[in-house]
């Protein structure tokens, strides 16, 4: 076990990229996820073949990363939410040219330029697209500074397995705490990247990344093969956690700084004989259905903690096939549910308040 | 066990920074902890606010709704927190800063001119680690791997700092209300 140190979690994630590999990075600064835009530039310029630059915009910094990703180099780019919509059509084109690469986003209140406190109001945004055409991110979610290091490394693997972007979705929460860190092990990628443009040496065809295809025909032919990639992924890649969920009446479903608070509510409502427990989805897509769903038989309903309007919810609801009632509880704007908010929904909940 | 700590006052007044030694001291100890700041876009003024949680078990939420400890730099903190503090709990205030008392009778108060210690011992920004010192002194929390912690938070870049920053620790350990 590796000596814990104390780091912020938006280090953390640089740390752990750096150690994973990455020797590229693009970005611009935004709160709150610039400490890692910063550790990035104090690092990689001292780094054997390292990359660090800041670029004039986040739209500039996501094609960077396009074509670094295409040469089949760990490549990473990081920002907070109005960034992260900057960068979308870069995503879609990354996504549509099956190249791996790791986008970070940190998410604060929205929408518009909204405010610099946390939120988790980019879940649709991460899982259902963001960008244009038929495609996923791989998008995990940490829930601590620990697994701020931890799913970096994670994503860059994932990325390079299935040849798609990752994400990481944080909230300012997670990027701004410090906590006792074991930062992960240096590795290389140890991923066989034939299809990457590096010079042919005059030995082989050339290697074409493009997203551009006239023939509907042939594109329709790559949208297939590529969903036979994420249906690989949501058969392998699916990570949640299960907190207490054996003897429970009732499940909260919640992720990042939403499933810490829940955490200490459930200590609470246990106390008091009430028997909660919680689902941490740690993908967010692929989505812990099938955990949902089998929860359904045996708990009396669900709710879900979110810090938005209520996005994940929907994801609940479909998971667990309306067998429960499912209520949110939440805040936005950069506000964060409360102990005592979680166990007074879910009091409410249990006394068949609402169905 | 688990203490949780939330310190007050103006941006600029060292508030992160004084929660940054008490989470290095509880890492050097071996303790589990989170260090959550809270602040808005300015460098300075403004209202700031640092949250450390200490436990011998994994911690929870890093978010603190009730501290067992809080310490205050300035009226406006004092009047926004107070009423948060846990029963038994203690309030330290820099009495300096902050003109009234703690009105609660639940709580322990401790008062310290911190400002004014700092002045006095040449170290006038040190005022957040002179109250430090004092919370070493009156709460649960020790003494104990105290120097380990400062090594890491004072800059390399200057290690006079340090001797200065334990003689605030000292001047606040030592002080006695009058």
């Amino acid at each position: 076990m590796p000596e814990k140190v104390l780091m912020k979690g938006n280090e953390a994630i640089a740390e752990a990229a750096l150690r994973a590999g990455c020797r590229h990075y693009f970005g611009y600064p935004i709160t709150p996820q610039t400490e890692l835009t910063a550790y990035m530039a104090k690092k990689l310029p001292k780094m054997e073949g390292g990359v660090f630059l800041q670029a004039e915009s986040e739209i500039s910094a996501i094609n960077m990363v396009y074509g670094v990703a295409g040469t089949g180099k760990r490549v990473m780019t990081s920002s907070s939410s109005p960034g992260i919509s900057l960068k979308q059509e870069g995503i879609s084109y990354i996504a549509g040219a099956d190249l791996p690469a790791v986008i970070v986003n940190v998410q604060r209140g929205g929408p518009g330029l909204g405010g610099i406190q946390p939120s988790q109001s980019d879940y649709f945004q991460a899982t259902k697209g963001g960008g244009h055409g038929d495609y996923h991110l791989i998008v995990l979610t940490p829930s601590s500074v620990q697994e701020m290091a931890d799913l970096t490394s994670l994503a860059f693997d994932l990325a390079d397995k299935y040849r798609c972007p990752a994400m990481l979705l944080a909230d300012g929460t997670m990027g701004q705490m410090m906590e006792p860190v074991a930062l992960p092990e240096e590795k290389e990628s140890g991923i066989e990247k034939p299809w990457a443009v590096t010079g042919t040496q005059m030995k082989r065809e050339h290697n074409i990344i493009n997203s551009l295809y006239l023939s509907p025909e042939v594109l329709e032919k790559t949208n297939f093969e590529r969903f036979e990639r994420y249906a690989e992924i949501e058969k392998n890649e699916v990570r949640y956690e299960s907190y207490m969920m054996d003897d429970a009446d009732y499940a909260l479903v919640a992720f990042g700084i939403a499933a810490r608070v829940a955490k200490n509510a459930i200590t609470a409502m246990r106390k008091e004989g009430l028997k909660v427990g919680l689902i941490r989805p740690i993908t967010i897509w692929p989505f812990p259905k099938k955990a949902i769903r089998e929860a359904a038989d045996k708990v009396k309903g669900f709710v879900s903690v979110e810090l938005s309007m209520g996005q994940m919810i929907e994801d609940v609801k479909l998971a667990e096939e309306c067998l429960r009632p499912v209520v949110l509880c939440n805040r936005a704007g950069g506000m964060i549910p409360s102990v005592d908010q979680i166990i007074k929904v879910t009091k409410e909940l249990a006394e068949g308040g609402k169905n | 066990m688990t203490t949780q700590i939330l310190i007050a006052g103006f941006g600029g007044q060292g508030i992160l920074f004084s929660g940054k030694l008490l989470a290095y001291k509880a890492l050097s100890e071996g303790k589990e902890l989170s260090w959550l700041p809270s602040y808005g876009p300015e460098m300075r003024g403004g209202t700031a606010s640092c949250s450390v949680t200490i436990s011998d078990e994994p911690v929870g939420s890093p978010i603190i709704d009730n501290p067992d400890v809080l310490i205050v730099m300035n009226l406006p903190s004092l009047d926004r927190y107070e009423s948060t503090v846990k029963p038994g709990g203690a309030i330290f205030v820099d009495s300096s800063l902050v003109g009234r008392k703690v009105q609660r009778k639940d709580v322990e108060a401790f008062y310290i001119p911190a400002t004014k210690i700092a002045q006095d011992i040449g170290a006038s920004n040190l005022a957040n680690i002179v109250l430090i010192g004092k919370v070493l002194k009156d709460s649960e929390l020790s003494r104990g791997y105290l120097e380990e912690a400062l090594k890491k938070v004072v800059s390399a870049k200057h290690p006079e700092m340090y001797d200065l920053n334990l003689k605030a620790i000292d001047a606040g350990y030592n002080y006695i209300e009058e």
